[in-house]
């Protein structure tokens, strides 16, 4: 859809909204690359940086919810525009949350730090990292194309995440079995390889909802999920 | 079937507004104006007890479509209507109707409120008057006070009902046009522009009486304003250049319509 808006302030005002979200998604990324690094490498100074640019990402959405709400107030939206305003609220919401879980990822670099890493550990968590990171990149092209067929396939490789934390969770207990005092240590990075997954959700959150402003309707059937760490070591009769 | 998903609320909804009955049936209506063709073959139906506002850029032909229904086109010399429009199954433009008695059926509200130059009493007695609806003064007096209060304006006017119509604000002379409108007990209320000379508290009270008055009657509304369509309707129908584009409930049209050309003119874009 080509055209523009006849007032058009209206397409400023839309802009506006497109960009800060574009501009919360790099630093998101970052946020949550740089993150995995300090856990990994012990990074101390890299971790505060990221627990400090949080606050940014904070700003942006409560900057992002205002003005949702005068040009709503202004414009009385409707169809897509209303769609893409309601769109950047709530992908702004999941871009915080990104935010959020990358902090807290980077808050637990000293708590890890004394135990150190396992190396094994570390490359799985970088892994997972990597897929997440994927994800999130990948929404955010598709945020700026409103490509509604690669916003549905994205949502269905979130399954790849869930399965790849899956067996990372298993790792770290068997890890934990071994050496008590490993304990500590990997309970941290269970929160941090958690934080992962759902950072990967969050992606998957953002693509459904380019698909409802791009198309006006939800995508089919059942988001696919293959995460099956909560019943891991169940007793089943 | 889980009672409360989505799914089984929207099917539930889309078979209530599917089974409810047509009161007006247009097919192929076409309307020229001399040599020019101002509507093409338009086919739109009328749900009863509904609200269903007629939306479009300026000279779509929304008003001349609103006009067919009463057969007020035909006070235009130049006006030749082609095509078919019942109402409850029969043809109004079948020659053995009564053109008079049709209008008391489907009656008019104008942009202009246009009380007569009367009182308030006998702006609404004159309908019933002349089509003999009341058997005594007593009757009337029923008459005039029942439509004054269902379009809303009996508790402002019932110690002033002999002080003259036109002296009442905009928005009670177009209310007090409703309820002449409402007096003769008509089937179908068509309203053309009806708030667009009204502050917006009038407007309010206007948009608040269509929403009640839609229980005991059926209304077609031309409106330019999206956001009144938006408001007041249950079904809204987009004309363009004496097309109708499209036609649809009016939740899915303002949220998700099915053609580009109603996307872009409700979000206000060039096409």
């Amino acid at each position: 859809m080509a055209s523009t808006h006849i007032f058009s302030a209206y397409d400023d005002d839309l802009k506006f909204l497109s960009r800060r979200i574009s501009e919360m998604g790099g630093l998101a990324e970052q946020m949550v690359s740089d993150a995995v690094r300090a856990l990994v490498n012990g990074d101390t100074a890299l971790a505060q940086k990221v627990i400090s640019d949080d606050v940014i990402l904070d700003h942006a959405e409560r900057e992002i919810g205002d003005k949702a709400i005068v040009t709503i107030a202004r414009r009385q939206p409707m169809a897509a525009d209303l769609r893409e305003i309601m769109g950047s609220i709530r992908i702004a919401a999941d871009l915080e949350r990104v935010g959020d879980l990358g902090k807290n990822t980077a808050k637990r670099v000293i708590a890890v730090q004394s135990a150190g890493v396992p190396r094994k550990l570390a490359r799985g968590l970088e892994h997972l990292s990597e897929l997440a990171l994927v994800q999130l990149k990948e929404v955010l092209d598709v945020y700026t194309s409103r490509a509604a067929d690669k916003a549905k396939s994205i949502r269905e490789r979130d399954e790849e995440i869930d399965a790849m934390y899956t067996s990372l969770f298993r790792e770290m207990l068997t890890y934990m079995m071994e050496d008590p005092r490993n304990i500590t240590s990997c309970t941290h990075l269970l929160f941090c390889a958690k934080n992962i997954e759902r950072i990967g959700d969050h992606a998957t959150n953002i693509a459904e909802t380019i698909y409802y402003m791009a198309t006006g309707a939800q995508p089919e059937g059942e988001r696919p999920k293959d995460d099956t760490a909560n019943t891991v070591g169940a007793v089943t009769e | 079937m889980n009672m409360l998903t989505e799914a089984a609320v929207e099917k539930a909804l889309d078979q209530k507004m599917n089974t409810v009955p047509y009161k007006m049936i247009g097919q192929d209506v076409s309307v020229y104006y001399g040599e020019k063709r101002a509507l093409f073959d338009v086919k739109l139906n009328i749900r009863e007890n509904t609200v269903t506002a007629l939306i479009g850029p300026s000279g779509c032909g929304k008003s001349t479509f609103l006009r067919s229904l009463n057969r007020m086109n035909d006070t235009i010399d130049s006006c030749r209507v082609t095509g078919k429009i019942t109402l409850d199954g029969q043809d109004i433009y079948d020659p053995d109707i009564d053109v008079v008695e049709l209008r008391a059926r489907v009656g008019m509200v104008f942009q202009k409120p246009n009380p007569f130059p009367k009182t308030i009493y006998e702006n609404v007695a004159y309908g019933p008057r002349i089509h003999g609806l009341a058997k005594s003064k007593a009757d009337m007096d029923q008459i005039v006070e029942l439509s004054l209060q269902r379009a809303g304006l009996w508790n402002e006017v019932k110690d002033r009902v002999h002080e003259a119509g036109t002296g009442l604000s905009g928005g009670q002379q177009q209310r007090l046009c409703i309820a002449r409108a409402v007096a003769v007990s008509p089937e179908v209320i068509l309203m053309d522009e009806p708030c667009s000379a009204l502050d917006p508290i009038a407007t309010a009270k206007v948009e608040e009486l269509i929403h009640e008055l839609r229980e005991n009657y059926t209304i077609v509304i031309v409106t330019h304003s999206m956001q009144q369509a938006a408001r007041v309707s249950q079904r809204t129908a987009m004309f363009h250049l004496g097309n109708l584009v499209e036609e649809n409930d009016t939740d899915k049209m303002f949220t998700n319509p099915d053609d580009p050309r109603t996307q872009d003119y409700i979000m206000g874009r060039f096409g």
